[in-house]
């Protein structure tokens, strides 16, 4: 199904005019669009599809190949950070405790998956491997705020403190 | 050339350097499976079922990327082979929606075969979690089921690299890992062209037309229809191979005949209509050249081709030649002047075109192709579909008698049916556009130098003391080529022919498709090219002005190519899609 992503660009000129500099830099590189999408996303902080438009005319590349690399590697999204960034740590101890559980109740709450953000541009949820803090597991961090031995009935009460932040 | 010795399963075999073990292996008169490879566009060692053992090395090698060295070792079928091929199919049964019963490739699927084969009996092996996908029916011409896909890559690759649009491609990674578009918008919505080359080489049935068999059974069965077909050129050269035939097997008069007896009212050929649009295109090229229009004139027979400028080279539009293309012709000419010899009323009369061609089930629902106030034509159903039609109704087609098409509509001229042909449509057309600028009889038909398999052939002629240069492409990537210089101003041709699939028509996306290993080794567009240019040979008529048929259709109605009548009823326009 189309990858429909609710947040409105909001790309401005400077962004646009950095973009088509670093493309005007590695055009004539070979393998130049994975240092192409990298600084992209410096810039605009995600590869939107307005984005993603820009660079597939510019390097004469499929706009499907620059979605296919997008959608392989995890350091490049497709959404913009949220205000807030839930972190879930799935990593095995956490696991082991339920976490998986805790990250499902988050995305069914939000109603996003992973990786994804909410579209009034609140949270965005996205899943960890270990944070170290494997005593208090589950464990998630929303920005700097961490939260242990979690339990999903505490999951609504938690959101709602940053939803009336 | 350098030779390599090596001993394939004991048998020493020399081979060029540089060939692969799949290559060498051929030479001691084996082949070794394969599901991913396709040579020149899809050499990725992926799918791992042409493993072979070679002593010495620490595990098996994919032998259709792996080259040849002196002293090599090759075991092609010893038990580790063979087990760990059984495996890797366990595994892509594992992830693969096994509804083979009613599959359209069942009985052709590469996959089906290779277990078969392989002895893969327990289809549950690793039966588990699978890869979350949805089917996507949202383009005119055909459908997407990712559940029946392998990830071979087979189609991505030859959507990239031979046709340069590269519309679908590998997303995700590892489990999640699915063949789809950008943003995974529905094909419809993506700057597809609707060639249908990835269904011609998916090895499975994730990719496959939108049927309309049924629909065609239904207006057949209608008393209150009356229901005609019409034959592309290249349908004749590959139906056959529906029938086990061999590549290259003429079927012309089988297929009439079979037609005839699935219930058509009347059996024509859309090659009647090639040679009007011969009629229309030669006197539009004339009339460029001698009023000053745009130059290029570019052929639009090919609506894959034509979706392919509208969407990249939307500055090429005028340059694109404003005839419809000999399907859309035909079904236009039925339902104006046909009709109104017949005294049928067009909305009763249904035109089913048979094509090699998945790009013309987009082409009739194009706008301003409905010369009658009622589409041209009704049903676009591909050689394939034809061939499962006649299946259906029990037809012994090997058995059948040779039969002609019905008149007027049947009739047609040698270069008519050389359009199927890379090449043909510039040949048939210069065989008509030189004795109209002459004035003189050729003394040869025989345009050898724009015939022939290559992706791209230029030709300079002497017309009536002006040089034409011409130049022809087939597959969208070799177009691209020709067309970036046109667009640069680098190019002086004034003429050229498009065809969107490589090798022409006879090699289009809705061909019966063959496996792989066929296609590796056996040249099927130059085979299938042959028929035509036979019966093109054989014609008693082989220049489109001089049908008879097509004489009588401007006496009778059009008046002259080029006429109000004509533009109304055989013209159309095109649109500046973009990306």
């Amino acid at each position: 199904m189309a990858k429909n992503i609710a947040i409105p660009f909001k790309g401005t000129a400077e962004q646009e005019a950095k973009l088509r500099q670093v493309i005007a830099e590695h055009k004539s590189d070979k393998g130049a669009l994975m240092p192409v999408l990298q600084k992209a996303q410096e810039i605009y902080g995600y590869l939107p599809v307005e984005v993603q438009k820009i660079i597939a005319e510019e390097m004469d590349v499929s706009m499907e190949k620059i979605y296919g690399v997008v959608t392989f590697y995890s350091q490049f999204s497709l959404y913009p950070k949220g205000e807030y960034t839930i972190s879930v740590c799935l990593g095995t101890a956490c696991y082991v405790k339920g976490s998986g559980d805790i990250f499902d109740k988050i995305s069914e709450t939000l109603g996003i998956k992973g990786g994804e953000t909410t579209a009034d541009g609140k949270f965005t949820l996205v899943d960890c491997r270990c944070i170290g803090a494997c005593g208090l597991a589950p464990v998630m961090t929303i920005n700097d705020d961490v939260y242990g031995r979690l339990t999903t009935k505490e999951v609504e009460g938690i959101l709602d403190k940053y939803r009336n932040a | 050339m350098d030779m390599v010795n090596i001993k394939i399963n004991g048998v020493p075999v020399s081979a060029p350097k540089g060939s692969t073990i799949l290559e060498a292996a051929r030479y001691a008169g084996i082949e070794i499976p394969t599901l991913c490879f396709l040579k020149d566009i899809n050499e990725i060692g992926a799918c791992r079922i042409c493993v072979v053992e070679v002593k010495g090395a620490r595990s098996l090698v994919a032998s259709c990327v792996y080259p040849i060295n002196e002293g090599m070792e090759v075991f092609t079928n010893s038990p580790k082979v063979l087990e760990s091929r059984k495996t890797t199919l366990q595994l892509l049964l594992s992830n693969h929606d096994k509804k083979c019963l009613s599959c359209v490739r069942s009985g052709n699927c590469e996959l089906q075969k290779l277990c078969r084969d392989l002895g893969v009996d327990d289809e549950e092996y690793f039966a588990g979690v699978r890869t979350e996908t949805e089917v996507d029916e949202s383009a005119a011409h055909m459908i997407r089921d990712n559940g029946k896909c392998i990830l071979c890559r087979r189609c991505s690759a030859v959507c990239e690299k031979v046709q340069s649009v590269g519309v679908i491609g590998a997303n995700e990674r590892g489990f999640r890992t699915i063949i789809g578009t950008s943003f995974e918008n529905g094909l419809a919505d993506t700057t597809c062209v609707s060639c249908g080359q990835c269904i011609a080489v998916c090895p499975t049935g994730a990719l496959r037309e939108k049927e309309c068999i049924d629909d065609v059974f239904a207006a057949i069965a209608d008393p209150t229809k009356t229901v005609i077909v019409q034959t592309a050129p290249a349908v004749r050269a590959g139906l056959g191979e529906c029938f086990g035939m061999p590549i290259g097997t003429d079927v012309e008069g089988k297929m009439a005949c079979a037609l005839r007896r699935l219930g058509f009212d009347k059996v024509f050929d859309t090659d009647f209509a090639a040679d009007l649009t011969i009629m229309e295109e030669a006197n539009e090229f004339v009339e460029r050249v001698q009023n000053g229009g745009t130059l290029p004139m570019i052929t639009s027979c090919s609506p894959g081709w034509v979706k392919y400028c509208e969407h990249y080279f939307p500055n090429l539009t005028e340059n694109l030649s404003s005839c419809k293309s000999p399907m859309q012709m035909f079904g236009a000419t039925a339902k104006t002047y046909y009709a109104e010899k017949m005294g049928i009323d067009p909305k009763d009369l249904v035109v089913v075109a048979v094509m090699p061609c998945t790009a013309k089930k987009f082409e009739i629902g194009r706008d301003d192709e409905n010369a009658a106030g009622v589409p041209d034509v009704d049903y676009a159903m591909t050689t394939r579909e034809l061939g499962r039609m006649i299946d259906k109704a029990g037809i012994k087609f090997n058995e059948l008698p040779d039969e002609k098409f019905d008149e007027p509509l049947g009739l047609s001229s040698g270069a008519g049916v050389i359009f199927g042909a890379t090449g043909g449509v510039m040949e048939a057309a210069l065989r008509t556009a030189v004795e109209t600028l002459t004035g003189e009889e050729l003394k040869s038909v025989d345009f050898t130098e724009v015939r022939g398999t290559q992706g791209i052939k230029e030709a300079e002629y002497d017309v009536a003391g002006m040089k034409v240069k011409v130049a022809v492409a087939s597959g969208l990537a070799n177009a691209k080529e020709i067309l970036k210089k046109v667009a640069a101003g680098e190019a002086d041709y004034q003429f050229i022919e498009i065809m969107g699939c490589p090798g022409g028509c006879v090699n289009g996306g809705g061909q019966p498709q063959q496996p792989g290993y066929i296609r590796n080794t056996v040249d099927i567009r130059a085979k299938r090219a042959k028929v035509l240019y036979d019966l093109d040979a054989n014609m008693p008529v082989r220049k489109s002005h001089e049908n008879p048929a097509i004489k009588q259709v401007y006496a009778e109605y059009f008046g002259k190519p080029g006429s109000e009548k004509a533009h109304h009823v055989l013209h159309t326009s095109y649109v500046k899609r973009g990306m």
